[in-house]
C-alpha cells in the first residue's frame, strides 16, 4: 500500500477521483489474490457507507471474493417494534410526538406513527433535537421527542436535555450504542465476518480508540472510514490488508475528522445524560448495553417515567402475516441480502414498507431499491 | 397475496401524486384504468397503445402528428419561465420528438380560478406569444373556463398540437450499438423550481431550461438521412425515466457514462443539498436522441450548432445485453439507474 501514499496522503484525497478509485480497486484485487480464499467477508455498520457504496456502484468493481456486508448500521431499522408501539400508544393518548422523518413510517406491532397520524394524532417531523424543544416552547401541550439514532445523534439529545428544556418536553429514547452490537455480530456463527469498517462520523465523537477492546477480544481488525467513495475504498484496502497480514488492529483512515480519543466534551455530555442498558434490536438479538436510556437524574425528562405506557392493548393484535416473511433481521446480521427476500420490490416498496429496512434512507433495502441493488453488471 | 408491481389491480386504491409523476405508477394508471379498452394498436400508425409522446396518423405520403398536454406548474412564475412558456414548449417539443418539427397549429384551453389576477394572466399570455414566436407556431383555437374559488389552484393550461412529419421518429427504435445524445445539461427545470420553493440561496444560478426545441431537432434530423432511431424529451421523471422507457420499448440495454452527462455545478450542488438525483429531475428544454453510431458525430455537431444544444454530448450507448435496463457507469463503479419512485416534486409541468 505505500505505493498509493495512503498513510501519508489520506488527508488530501480527492474524494471522487476515478483514477485513484481504480488504483484502490487494483490494490484490493492484489490483496485478495494474496489471501487466496474464495470468500473474504467484511462488514460495515453504517447506512451512509451503504449509500456511498450503492450510489457509486462500488460493488460492481470490487474483487469477486470480497463480500462487503451492511450490518446493523441503520438506527431506524433496529428500533424495536415495542419502541414504536410506545410512541404509537402515547400518540393515541393525545401526546404530541416529535420525531425524525423516517421514524414516522416504521411499522409497529399493528400500526406506525403514520397510521395514527392518519387517524388524527399529532405527529411532527423534526430535523433536530433542538427543533423538538422549540416545538415544546411554542405550546402548552405535552411534547414527546421520540429520539432515535446512534451515539452521534444521542449527543444532540443529551445537549438539549442538559439545556433546561421546558416542563412539557420529554424524551422517549430509542437511541442505540454501536460498539456492543459489533460484539454480537462478531459472535454470530453464520456471519463469518473477518473485519469491520467503522463509521467515521460516530468515531468523531467516540474516538477510534473505542474499538481497541473489541479488537483485543475478538481478534478482528477495525478500520474507521469516511463516506466519500474513495474514503470507503481506502478503508477497504486498509481492512483487507490487515486481514491478509493477520493483524487485528484498529486503523483510522479518516484522520481528517477522527482522533483516537474523540470529542471528550461530547462524550462527557452523552454519558452524563445516558447510561447503557440491554435491549432488543429489531431483527438482531438482545444486545447487552446496546440501548441508551436516561439516567435517574433526568427522570423528569424521561417519557417512560413521566407517563404510564400501556402496550397491552396493541399486543392483543397479531402482527401481519407479511411481517413474518420479512428477513430484515438476517439482512442486518449479514446472513441475507435484500435479493433473498420474497417481499423485496414486490409487497415491500418504499411507498408501503413491510420491514424497517425499506423505510429509512439508511436501510439496506431502501438503498438497494433506490440504486438498483447488486446485479451482475 | 402474490402481486407484482405493474400487474396489481388498482381497485380500492386512491390516486396519489405518484400517479402523475411520469414513472411506473403513472404508466400503470394509464394502461390499467384510463386507457383500458383503448389500447388496441393502430393498424397503420402510432396510437395510444404505443404510449409515445403523441400519435401519428397516416395522411397521404406523410404523417399527421397529434399531441396534448395539460400544465399545472407551481409556482406559476419561476426562474426562467412560467406556465405560459411551458404550455407552448411542452406541446411543441412533444410534436418535435415524433419528428414533426413544424407545428401546423396549437390549441390552448385555459381554466382559471375565480379571483385570479388579470395582470398575471396577461403576463402568462405574453409568454405564450413569445414562445409561439420562437417555435414558429400559431394558436389556432382555444377555450376558456372559470371555476369557483378553491375549486382549482390558480390556473391550468391545456395545449394540443398538430404537425406533419415526413418520417415519424418513435421512442422505441433503438438498436444495440446506437449512441445516446443528450442536448444539454440535466435537472435545470426541476431544481430551479425546487430551489424557488425552498428559498435556496443558490437561486441566481438556477434557471429553468423551458424552451421549444423544434428548431434544434429539425437541424439534427436534417443532418443525417436515417441515422436517428429514437427521440424523447426527458420531462417528468427526468433522464432516468426517459432512458428507461426508450430501453424498455426498444428491448435494448443501455450504458450511461455519468461523468459525460452535462450538469451545471449549481444544479449538482443544489441536488446534493436537497438529497435529489439530478438524473431523476425534470427537464423542459432537452432531448434525448438515439443515433446509429456512424451518424453520431454529424448529429452531435448539428445539435451543438444550435444555441440550445451547445452543451450536447454523447452520454452512452445501447447494448444487446440487459434489455430494458439502464446501467450507470459512475466513473468509479457501475450500478443500475432506476426510475424515481413516487413524487419527487409535485406540480412541476
Amino acid at each position: 500500500m505505500p505505493d498509493l501514499a495512503l498513510d501519508a496522503g489520506v488527508g488530501e484525497l480527492k474524494f471522487r477521483d476515478p483514477a485513484r478509485a481504480r488504483a484502490f480497486t487494483d490494490a484490493l484485487a492484489g490483496l485478495c489474490r494474496d489471501i487466496g480464499r474464495a470468500r473474504i467477508s467484511v462488514m460495515h455498520v453504517c447506512g451512509s457507507h451503504e449509500q456511498s457504496i450503492a450510489k457509486y456502484g462500488l460493488r460492481a468493481v470490487l474483487p469477486k471474493p470480497l463480500n462487503v456486508i451492511m450490518g446493523p448500521g441503520c438506527p431506524v431499522c433496529v428500533t424495536d417494534t415495542p419502541e414504536v408501539d410506545e410512541a404509537v400508544v402515547l400518540a393515541e393518548d393525545g401526546r404530541r410526538i416529535a420525531t425524525y422523518g423516517d421514524m414516522v413510517r416504521v411499522p409497529g406491532t399493528v400500526k406506525s406513527l403514520a397510521d395514527v397520524q392518519a387517524e388524527g394524532a399529532r405527529i411532527d417531523v423534526v430535523y433536530s433535537a433542538a427543533q423538538a424543544v422549540e416545538l415544546a416552547r411554542d405550546t402548552t401541550e405535552e411534547v414527546v421527542f421520540f429520539a432515535s439514532g446512534f451515539e452521534t445523534t444521542a449527543v444532540a439529545t443529551a445537549a438539549v436535555i442538559l439545556d433546561h428544556p421546558p416542563a412539557n418536553f420529554s424524551v422517549l429514547s430509542a437511541h442505540k450504542y454501536i460498539p456492543p452490537v459489533m460484539e454480537i455480530v462478531a459472535e454470530m456463527p453464520d456471519t463469518k465476518v473477518e473485519g469491520f469498517l467503522a463509521a467515521g462520523h460516530a468515531a468523531t465523537i467516540t474516538g477510534s480508540a473505542v474499538f481497541d477492546r473489541f479488537v483485543e477480544r475478538h481478534k478482528l481488525p477495525v478500520v474507521v472510514a469516511g463516506f466519500e467513495p474513495l474514503d470507503v475504498l481506502a478503508g477497504l484496502v486498509k481492512l483487507v490488508e490487515l486481514i491478509r497480514d493477520g493483524l487485528p488492529a484498529v486503523a483510522n483512515m479518516y484522520p481528517r475528522c477522527v482522533t483516537p480519543e474523540g470529542n471528550r466534551a461530547a462524550q462527557a455530555q452523552l454519558w452524563r445524560v445516558f447510561r447503557t442498558m440491554g435491549g432488543r434490536w429489531r431483527g438482531i438479538a438482545h444486545v447487552p448495553n446496546g440501548n441508551l436510556r436516561l439516567r435517574d437524574e433526568f427522570a423528569h425528562v424521561d417519557t417512560r417515567r413521566r407517563f404510564k405506557i400501556d402496550l397491552r392493548r396493541l399486543w392483543q393484535h397479531a402482527p401481519s402475516g407479511l411481517t413474518q416473511v420479512c428477513v430484515c433481521g438476517d439482512i442486518m446480521a449479514g446472513i441475507a441480502s435484500p435479493g433473498n427476500c420474497p417481499l423485496f420490490g414486490k409487497e415491500c416498496v418504499p411507498d408501503s414498507p413491510v420491514g424497517a429496512c425499506m423505510v429509512s434512507s439508511e436501510g439496506t433495502c431502501r438503498i438497494w431499491h433506490q440504486y438498483g441493488g447488486h446485479p451482475e453488471l | 397475496m402474490t402481486t407484482v408491481p405493474g400487474t396489481a389491480p388498482m381497485q380500492g386504491e386512491r390516486i396519489g401524486l405518484k400517479h402523475g409523476a411520469g414513472g411506473r405508477a403513472m404508466r400503470r394508471l394509464i394502461t390499467e384504468t384510463l386507457a383500458r379498452g383503448l389500447l388496441t394498436p393502430m393498424q397503420n400508425g402510432i396510437g395510444l397503445a404505443a404510449m409515445d409522446d403523441g400519435a401519428a396518423i397516416p395522411l397521404g405520403d406523410a404523417w399527421l402528428v397529434v399531441t396534448t398536454d395539460s400544465h399545472v406548474v407551481h409556482p406559476v412564475f419561476f426562474p426562467g419561465g412560467d406556465i405560459g412558456r411551458l404550455a407552448i414548449s411542452g406541446t411543441v417539443n412533444d410534436l418535435a420528438m415524433m419528428g414533426a418539427t413544424e407545428p401546423l397549429g396549437l390549441t390552448s384551453a385555459v381554466i382559471v380560478e375565480e379571483g385570479y389576477r388579470t395582470v398575471d394572466l396577461e403576463r402568462i399570455q405574453r409568454s405564450m406569444v413569445e414562445a409561439c414566436h420562437e417555435a414558429g407556431a400559431t394558436i389556432v383555437t382555444g377555450d376558456t373556463k372559470v371555476m369557483g374559488r378553491g375549486e382549482l389552484d390558480g390556473v391550468v393550461i391545456n395545449t394540443t398540437g398538430v404537425g406533419l412529419a415526413q418520417r415519424v421518429v418513435p421512442d422505441a427504435g433503438l438498436r444495440a450499438g446506437d449512441r445516446i445524445i443528450l442536448t444539454g445539461s440535466v435537472g435545470d427545470h426541476g431544481i430551479a423550481l425546487m430551489a424557488r420553493r425552498h428559498g435556496l440561496e443558490l437561486d441566481a444560478d438556477l434557471v429553468s431550461d423551458v424552451a421549444p426545441l423544434n428548431a434544434l431537432v429539425r437541424r439534427a434530423l436534417f443532418a443525417v438521412d436515417l441515422g436517428i432511431t429514437a427521440m424523447k424529451d426527458p420531462t417528468r421523471g427526468g433522464l432516468a425515466s426517459a432512458l428507461h422507457e426508450m430501453a424498455e420499448k426498444s428491448s435494448v440495454g443501455m450504458v450511461i457514462h455519468e461523468p459525460a452527462v452535462p450538469m451545471k455545478p449549481a444544479v449538482r450542488a443544489a441536488a446534493e443539498v436537497l438529497g435529489l438525483d439530478p438524473l431523476q429531475i425534470a427537464n423542459e428544454g432537452k432531448a434525448v436522441i438515439g443515433v446509429r453510431p456512424e451518424a453520431a458525430a454529424a448529429v452531435l455537431a448539428a445539435c451543438r450548432a444550435h444555441p440550445l444544444g451547445r452543451e450536447a454530448a454523447v452520454i452512452g450507448e445501447c447494448i444487446s445485453e440487459h434489455p430494458g435496463r439502464v446501467i450507470l457507469d459512475t466513473g468509479i463503479g457501475r450500478r443500475l439507474l432506476v426510475e424515481a419512485e413516487g413524487e419527487l416534486l409535485p406540480r412541476i409541468c
